[in-house]
């Protein structure tokens, strides 16, 4: 399956990525920033995506709330999103409405100062803090995801610290913070913009024209502290944490290659092959044959600079320990770095996947999405096109030569939740199924 | 630096969109049959849709219309469980089994080239499944664990506790759709086979074709594969699941040290089949259906209380309740529960303007075709058809529906299905940082709500 891509990039560093799809009236527009919070400077977790909120705050000709307003008054959906690495804002329109995307998206990207006062940034720290206690402190195994890049990336690595920030981060950040960060990184030359959908390729580019060649290129930015790791942890790491929940819970963590290296599509294969979907090795081991976990998968996290990770993330049946339960993961890994995978696992994993690539690329909306990652990460957009391919030449060689280095008992970092004393109701499971656990 | 800015830039003349065209068919045997040809990319998705949800479980055995839909891929009479999953997952095709309040649900979507190895194991799952007594207890098992995490998640909680405070004990939605820990315990397979024997059959169900797959080839894989499903059609088993509670009532679920206020406020809602459904939907989206909603905007923009807050009218057969979800740091639970009830009643009070009107009405329109980029998003509005009796018409006619809405439409549904006076109020939280509820609320539009103890779970 191929989208047309088509590339262009204007004198003050923009690059323009445009597939067009004339099937329904709509059109995606998507807005990447190379800047996330591993750009934090120290005593600022968290600012990348306070400040994402901050672009929604209204800029000099839009004004408070209005950006959301006048969005759906055109009939849009929107929304940004922060990671570790980028930043995007996006918007999908009816295609009659593509310039007021563009408009807003310059808008914000040329005039946004003017509009920031510190009452908004006081409003949005407060919804942030709540955002934080809504995701996080609020929710049963809540903290994994601050606390798994915490233990798995060194405390001198920019993926270390957490993204939504720490409260009194948060409580730190000033309207100047704001001023730099915005002279920095929310530069044309540090954004990526990608049109999807509906749209006649010459007028759009006439209208990205038209309201961004004047914004000016940024100054240099300065250089992320040193991202490169060594390819594996080089012992394993743990952490075991006690948490209001009810169930025990793993996170496996296991260094990886970056994504899109050669590599990464052996490692994705290999993580579809241990959690996705029924007939991976945890669901149908843990959950179907042994019966020790009540949920089983694993993904990767796409990280393209350092490394990347792939977790396996398993719950326990009632009545079964954390004990029973790594021990049965653990086997699992063991099988796997002993064994090796089969031609018919990779199949089943590749074919898994390249359903869900084409799935995902109904949407103008994921297009558009793909295409400014692409240009980001690789500055090649037509990679896109290549996804599929990329999957369909992984062999069960390569898929075994990740294994034996990155699943091997020095490369994995876990991560485990287990109830605090006093949370565990009583369960109704009789102790003779505990007899299972950890029965490899 | 600053750029000169072009003014805002006009709409320019929008191009038509139309629903996707999609044929019917019924098979002698009952079965009815919706094909869309959508011709945009290789994919297709098959829903069937069968009259086998929650409202139709027997007293005691609440649950078992999920847990049936679940076991459907757990092993026919010719393959198990790992198998068909194999078989399936081989060629890349995605099953999904579930049952919601209505109806229960199997999909698949796959690339077309798959559709003739992957649909007929469909068929096998639906029409032939054998309920292995070691799946049932396996799945029993893996939903009482969803379960307890559910209650240990303060949003699930407060959904279960809502619905509680809103229907009597015994109506069925008073209860999670898929049932509680208790209930789930005492199903055995037994009340599985039965519950498949009495509710899965052909008259009951449709069959729904979405994507790059032609209505000929369509029909002949229906008619091949489904004909021969045999089975009458069922008498309606419904109870009536929505019997509500009297009056008002604050109910605080005590979580110590919660580091938020889980907040639900609402009453009994209205029908999907409601005559003024569309007046209801755009009132909602005004007051907390939207980001730029009423709700919102005061909770969250101007109050920074939370991260989000809104409100919707859950659509079923049956009325479902509206609710005001939101949650919010714990020292201003109560000042939160003051702004809903304030907007609630201020939604009854006076007419919207004309902006706040058109916002609503030109989002609901414009968002329109964006809502049915995919196949299984067009699949999912069909079943609303089937589902709640819609005419085939529905889609076609939803925007000029809405455009219809006038703001004494809007006024009328918030008299209509807004409710101050029978208000429930949940909070699940550290009871003792969330202020006077009682109080806040008392002081604010004369609601006098009953509160009754604090419970602990």
């Amino acid at each position: 399956m191929q989208i047309p891509i088509v590339r262009h990039q204007l004198a003050n560093g923009l690059r323009v990525v445009l597939s067009e799809d004339h099937t329904t009236p709509i059109v995606a527009v998507n807005l990447w920033y190379h800047v996330g919070s591993a750009n934090e400077r120290a005593g600022r977790t968290g600012f990348a995506h306070l400040f994402e909120h901050m672009l929604f705050q209204g800029s000099e000709h839009v004004g408070a709330n209005e950006h959301f307003e006048l969005v759906q008054r055109a009939g849009g959906t929107l929304n940004g999103s922060t990671w570790l690495d980028r930043t995007n804002y996006y918007e999908t329109v009816p295609s009659n409405q593509l310039e007021l995307a563009l408009w807003l998206e310059a808008d914000r990207m040329g005039n946004l100062l003017p509009a920031m006062t510190q009452e908004k940034l006081d409003t949005q720290r407060e919804v942030v803090q709540n955002e934080r206690r809504w995701s996080m402190d609020n929710q049963p195994y809540g903290t994994w995801w601050e606390r798994l890049p915490q233990l798995t990336f060194p405390e001198t690595h920019p993926f270390h610290h957490s993204l939504i920030g720490s409260m009194q981060d948060l409580d730190a950040a000033s309207l100047e913070d704001i001023a730099g960060f915005f002279a920095t990184y929310y530069v044309p030359d540090n954004a990526v913009l990608s049109i999807a959908g509906d749209f006649d390729a010459d007028a759009a580019m006439a209208m990205v024209t038209r309201h961004f060649a004047e914004i000016a290129r940024g100054a240099a930015r300065p250089p992320l502290a040193t991202m490169s790791l060594p390819p594996t942890f080089g012992g394993p790491l743990r952490e075991v944490v006690e948490d209001d929940v009810m169930l025990p819970r793993v996170f496996m963590a296991f260094r990886a290659p970056v994504f899109g290296s050669e590599a990464y599509y052996a490692a994705s294969v290999c993580s579809a092959i241990l959690g996705l979907k029924k007939g991976s090795r945890l669901q149908k081991a843990l959950v179907r044959e042994q019966q020790v976990a009540a949920e089983a998968s694993a993904f990767t996290y796409d990280l393209a600079k350092g490394a990347d990770l792939v977790v396996a993330d398993v719950t326990a049946r009632p009545g079964i320990s954390l004990d029973a339960l790594e021990a049965a993961v653990n086997a699992q890994l063991d099988d796997l770095v002993h064994g090796g995978v089969t031609d018919a696992e990779v199949t089943r994993a590749v074919m898994l996947i390249e359903t869900e690539l084409v799935a995902a690329l109904q949407s103008a909306g994921e297009r558009a999405d793909r295409l400014s990652m692409f240009t980001t990460y690789f500055d090649d957009p037509t990679l896109v096109n290549e996804q599929g391919a990329r999957y369909r030449a992984v062999s069960a060689a390569q898929v075994n030569e990740f294994i034996v280095v990155h699943l091997a008992p020095d490369n994995r970092a876990t991560l485990a939740y287990i109830p605090r004393e006093g949370t565990i109701a009583d369960l109704s499971v009789p102790d003779d199924d505990l007899a299972m656990a950890g029965a490899p | 630096m600053t750029p000169q800015m072009l003014p805002r830039p006009l709409a320019a003349a929008p191009r038509a969109y139309n629903f996707p065209r999609f044929s019917r068919q019924t098979l002698s045997n009952g079965l009815r049959v919706i094909v869309c040809p959508v011709h945009k990319l290789p994919l297709v998705t098959v829903l069937a849709v069968v009259d086998a949800g929650a409202v139709y479980e027997a007293a005691g055995a609440e649950g078992v219309a999920a847990l049936t839909a679940r076991l459907l891929p757990e092993g026919t009479s010719t393959l198990d469980g790992a198998t068909l999953a194999d078989r399936f997952e081989r060629v890349g095709a995605r099953v999904e089994t579930n049952a919601d309040w209505d109806v229960a649900g199997v999909s698949l979507t796959t690339l077309r080239e798959q559709l003739d190895e992957a649909l007929p194991l469909v068929r096998d799952l639906l029409v032939d499944p054998v309920f292995p007594e070691r799946e049932v207890e396996r799945l029993k098992a893996e939903r009482i664990a969803e379960l307890m995490q559910q209650e240990a998640e303060p949003r699930g909680l407060a959904d279960e506790e809502f619905a509680a405070a809103v229907y009597v004990e015994g109506a069925r939605y008073s209860r999670p759709d898929g049932g509680t820990r208790e209930s789930v315990e005492c199903i055995t397979r037994d009340d599985v086979v039965a519950f498949h024997a009495a509710r899965y059959r052909p008259a009951a169900t449709t069959l729904i074709f979405v994507g790059d797959v032609t209505e000929a080839v369509a029909r002949e894989l229906s008619e091949s594969l489904f004909a021969l499903w045999a089975g009458a059609a069922v008498a309606d088993s419904r109870g009536n699941p929505n019997t509500v509670q009297e009056g008002s009532l604050v109910r605080i679920v005590a979580k110590a040290d919660a580091a938020q206020s889980e907040v639900r406020v609402g009453h009994a809602g209205v029908s999907r089949t409601a005559p003024d459904y569309f007046d209801a939907m755009v009132m909602n989206a005004i007051l907390g259906g939207l980001f730029s909603s009423r709700i919102n905007l005061n909770l969250r923009e101007a109050h920074g209380y939370t991260y989000g807050a809104y409100s919707t009218f859950e659509w079923r057969r049956a009325p479902g309740p509206f609710v005001v979800s939101t949650a919010v740091k714990s020292e201003v639970t109560a000042d939160a529960v003051r702004e809903i009830v304030g907007e609630i009643v201020r939604m009854r009070e006076t007419a919207v303007s004309e902006s706040e009107l058109t916002l609503a009405t030109d989002y609901l329109d414009g968002v329109f075709p964006i809502r049915y980029e995919t196949t299984a998003a067009i699949a999912s509005a069909l079943a609303m058809l089937v589902v709640h009796g819609l005419p085939d018409s529905f889609y076609d006619e939803y925007r000029a529906n809405v455009r219809a809405v006038t703001a004494a439409h809007v006024l009328r549904a918030a008299r209509t299905h807004l409710h101050p006076d029978r208000l429930r109020i949940v909070v699940v939280g550290d009871a003792n940082a969330i202020g006077d509820l009682d109080a806040a609320i008392a002081s604010d539009g004369g609601v006098r709500p009953i509160t009754d103890e604090g419970s602990t779970p």
